[in-house]
Order: C-alpha cells, then sequence, then structure tokens
C-alpha cells in the first residue's frame, strides 16, 4: 500500500474521530502536548534552547555577531530569524535551499518576535548608522510531529531569554551581558478537522487539516501576529474563538518559556 | 576554524605529559551515546563526545530521490552531513559548503564499504548527520552516530564503524584531538575502522607527520577505535535489552 493511500485512509479517521470530539492520540480538542524545554542545550551558541511538544523536537540557537545597522534604522540592531526543516527530522522534507514551509515558520516566528518586541532594536545599536549587533535566530528542526510554528517561537524565546552578548569577545565592552528581553511572544497554532478545532497539531492531523491558524500572543494580552495556513477557511467567529484559547494556551506556555517544563 | 590569533597559542602539553583537558596523549575524550532518540527517523542516535553534539538519522530502504540515482543491483547510500549555524564560534551560513559535500562524500562511501546494499536494490539508504555543537572531531562522532542510526533502523551491516581522529600534538602523537590540539597541533589524521577486519574504510590526513609517527598514529587510532566499538555496543544494548534489570526497548 502506498505512502498516500495510507495518508488518506488516516484523514479519514481523524475527521471521524474529530467528529466526536475526539483524537487520534486520546487527547481533547483544546489539550496540548507536554511541553518540555531545556535552556542552554547548545555551548557555541550565545544562547541556546531545545524545545519538544509531545514528540516533535526543535533547537534554536542565538549568535550576536557586529554589524552594519540597515540605512532606513541607522538606531536600531539588527535581528534575523531563519528556520531549517532538514530531512533529519521527517521523510517530506528534502535537502536543499529552504522551501517555502521553512520559510513560512522563520517568517510567523520573526513577525512574533518583531511585533511583541521581545528584543528591543535600538539597544542593539552600537554606533548609530555605523555599527550594530545583528542577532541569528537559527531554529533546527530535529523530529517533526506537526506543529512547527509553535515549536520554533518556543525554543526561539527560551534561546533569547538565555542569551548573553558576547561584548568582550568583539572588543566591544568590557564584559559580556545578557541579552535584554521585554516582551515573551508565544504562538499557539489550531487545525480544523471537519466543524472542530483542535490545537497543537500532530503531523497525521496537519495532514488532514481542512486550515491551519496560527496567533501569537503576549504577556500584556496583544495579539502580536496571525497566520491562516493550509487549504481552508475560518469564519470571524472562528477566529475570535481560537483568539480567546490561544490566550488561555499563551499563559500556561509563557510559564514553561520561563521556567522549565510542563 | 577559530578566530583567535596566533598570540594566543596555548600550552598544548604540560612538562608532566597532560593535555590541554587534563587527558593523557592515548586518552579518548567523555562519550555519551543515545539510540533511538528520534520518532521520525527509521533509526537515530545522539553523540555527545567532548564538547560535540551531533544527531544522525537514517531513513530507508525507501524509494530513490531524485530518481536518476536508483540502481538495478544494490540500494543507493545517500549521506548528508550538515553544520547548524549555532555549531561553531563564527556562525557558520547555513547551506551546503565545500567542506560538508566533501566529507558527506567520504563518510557515504565509508557505509557503502560495509552495508550489505545488494540486499535492497532500486532503493535509497538516507543517512542524515547534524552537528549541533562542534569541537573537532565532528565527522568521527557523525560516523559514530549514523552508524548507531543505521543499526537502529535495522539495515544489515558486516559491522559498526567506530572512529576517531589521531593528531600531533606538541610533537607527540595524540588520541581523539579537541579544538585548540586541532588548530594549533601540527598533524590531524580521522580514520573508521572496521573492526572484525581491521581496515579501515575512512581515512584523511592534514598536517605533517614523519613515517614512523604515522605508524605510530595508525597504531594509536585503531587501538582507539576499538575503545569506541566497545561504548557503541554499549550503547546498542541499552537501547535494545529487556527484562527486569533491561533498558526501554
Amino acid at each position: 500500500m502506498s505512502e498516500e493511500v495510507a495518508a488518506e485512509i488516516l484523514t479519514t479517521h481523524i475527521l471521524d474521530l474529530a467528529a466526536e470530539g475526539k483524537r487520534l492520540d486520546g487527547r481533547g480538542p483544546d489539550e496540548y502536548r507536554k511541553v518540555s524545554i531545556e535552556p542552554g542545550f547548545v555551548a557555541t551558541a550565545d544562547g541556546s534552547a531545545l524545545v519538544r511538544i509531545g514528540t516533535t523536537a526543535v533547537v534554536s540557537g542565538i549568535k550576536l555577531e557586529p554589524g552594519k545597522p540597515f540605512p532606513d534604522t541607522p538606531n536600531a540592531g539588527v535581528l534575523t530569524t531563519n528556520a531549517e526543516l532538514i530531512p533529519l527530522s521527517n521523510a517530506i522534507f528534502e535537502p536543499g535551499p529552504p522551501q517555502p514551509g521553512a520559510i513560512e515558520v522563520s517568517r510567523v516566528v520573526d513577525r512574533a518576535i518583531r511585533a511583541a518586541e521581545t528584543v528591543d532594536l535600538t539597544r542593539l545599536c552600537v554606533t548609530p548608522g555605523e555599527k550594530s549587533w545583528v542577532c541569528y535566530v537559527d531554529i533546527h528542526v530535529l523530529d517533526h510531529s506537526g506543529n512547527l510554528i509553535d515549536a520554533a517561537l518556543l525554543a526561539a524565546l527560551a534561546a533569547l531569554t538565555h542569551s548573553t552578548v558576547p561584548a568582550k569577545r568583539f572588543e566591544i565592552a568590557e564584559s559580556d551581558y545578557p541579552l535584554e528581553v521585554h516582551h515573551f511572544p508565544v504562538e499557539c497554532t489550531f487545525v480544523r478537522l471537519g466543524d472542530t478545532i483542535v490545537v497543537d497539531p500532530t503531523f497525521d492531523e496537519e495532514r488532514a487539516a481542512q486550515g491551519r491558524i496560527t496567533v501569537a500572543t503576549d504577556e500584556v494580552g496583544r495579539v502580536v501576529a496571525m497566520q491562516k495556513g493550509l487549504v481552508g477557511a475560518f469564519s470571524p467567529d472562528d477566529v475570535k474563538e481560537v483568539v480567546r484559547r490561544a490566550f488561555a494556551h499563551g499563559e500556561r506556555l509563557r510559564a514553561v518559556a520561563k521556567g522549565g517544563s510542563a | 576554524m577559530g578566530s583567535v590569533g596566533a598570540k594566543d597559542v596555548p600550552v598544548l602539553l604540560s612538562p608532566d605529559g597532560l593535555r590541554i583537558d587534563g587527558r593523557r596523549l592515548d586518552e579518548l575524550r567523555p562519550m555519551k551515546i543515545q539510540v533511538g532518540q528520534l520518532h521520525n527517523a527509521d533509526g537515530s542516535a545522539f553523540v555527545e563526545w567532548g564538547m560535540n553534539k551531533v544527531m544522525a538519522a537514517v531513513y530507508g530502504p525507501r524509494e530513490v530521490h531524485p530518481r536518476h540515482l536508483q540502481q538495478n543491483n544494490k540500494a543507493v547510500i545517500q549521506c548528508k552531513y550538515n553544520m547548524a549555524a549555532f555549531s561553531v564560534d563564527e556562525r557558520k551560513r547555513p547551506g551546503l559548503d565545500r567542506r560538508s559535500q566533501e566529507i558527506s562524500k567520504v563518510i557515504g562511501e565509508a557505509f557503502e564499504s560495509v552495508v550489505f546494499a545488494e540486499e535492497y536494490p532500486r532503493t535509497s539508504i538516507d543517512i542524515y548527520i547534524e552537528v549541533l555543537q562542534a569541537n573537532a572531531g565532528t565527522r568521527c562522532a557523525g560516523l559514530v552516530a549514523a552508524s548507531l542510526a543505521l543499526a537502529d533502523a535495522g539495515i544489515p551491516m558486516v559491522d559498526l564503524l567506530p572512529a576517531v581522529a589521531v593528531g600531533k600534538v606538541a610533537g607527540k602523537i595524540a588520541l581523539d584531538l579537541k579544538k585548540e590540539e586541532d588548530n594549533f597541533g601540527e598533524a590531524d589524521l580521522p580514520m573508521a575502522l572496521v573492526p572484525q577486519s581491521g581496515r579501515l574504510v575512512l581515512l584523511q590526513m592534514e598536517g605533517h607527520m614523519t613515517e614512523p609517527e604515522l605508524a605510530e598514529a595508525l597504531e594509536l587510532g585503531v587501538q582507539g577505535c576499538r575503545e569506541i566499538y566497545e561504548k557503541m555496543k554499549q550503547a546498542l544494548r541499552e537501547r535494545y535489552s529487556v527484562g527486569p534489570a533491561g533498558g526501554s526497548a
């Protein structure tokens, strides 16, 4: 039996279960998988974290290097986010340059970090117009079992929160100092399975999904980024519902990002 | 690799013959191996070796992509060695570079020498090695991890492939170089051994050694590989032993 046929049968099963409010792994529609965060996973990075959501595993590493501010923002440092959906993490990925899926993950994560003003970029400026820090947020997916966007931002946030600016190494200041993190955005992703909208989709649920929607919230009650993805549609009432649910999950996820596991 | 200037050359060997991290010349760095950590791959292994952290995964035997590489009489073995951007001191630009491609090639060929590829014609066995944290010896750590990932995937092989680099540090032949020794030492000689036959299926060298030194280095490397071989078998036993005192298979 081909992989495509097996996936189709599984999709039918997932949709049948969802109609009864059930999920393949036994969770309820609004139940998130177990989340754990291991900060400082990579010693060569200036900040890092390994995040697991169920069997999804993502590593994020932060690198800070001196560079030049963009001409239109001479008083600000530079932040760039890059996600690598490497073939090690799932059979669907092939080696090569980043595919649209990887670029979408990077950009949705980047928007949340930026809009929430997680890092005050003006504090990363060294000499206006000439010298600033470039903060690279690199996201490396090790095990793709669904919901990469949430895992990627959680990993990035935990890594940023535990980052050190290597000012001494680059002879910019006398000593290294912790990177200041001002806000704590977290993403919360849902997929539509028939009339049911479930949180934190697995890989198989994403494949069965009739639309995916991600809402990023921060700790002061702002929605800071959204993304509707995959083929499918949501009504404005659906959107209001997932925003409400995203805030509830966000609060708990933020506590995990700051503290450890739950 | 590093950005440290020549003025900072460290003392690589103490008067009493100990290395920068306190090891003897014939001593390996600490090694921790976990087999079967990943859920999506058919086989996987995570190796922490000194300050290296390397994850390897195996997919297959499966359909060949791209199709034109398919062989009618055996499986093709495709290896991709990749370094995460944050795995080194200076951020590495993501993507393929010449070094990674060369390492992928020689590692892939090492495995072609031991895998019974003729058992799986018209398929591909894909090996992915991801270096998450690098501190000299990543290709050897990658080989060890990939070899265990192949075993975890149930791919039949002649033997596991232990690997280690031997080098020349402050004029002495030393086992398993760490970063400072690699940067400031006189030679680096990574190798992978088929323990059953005593033959080498990966061998590279950079630097300079005399003929007697090379002979000594080969001997030390083989001895190091045999030590690593025991650790690899132990890691597989931990993954697959069952029973009251056993692991989590």
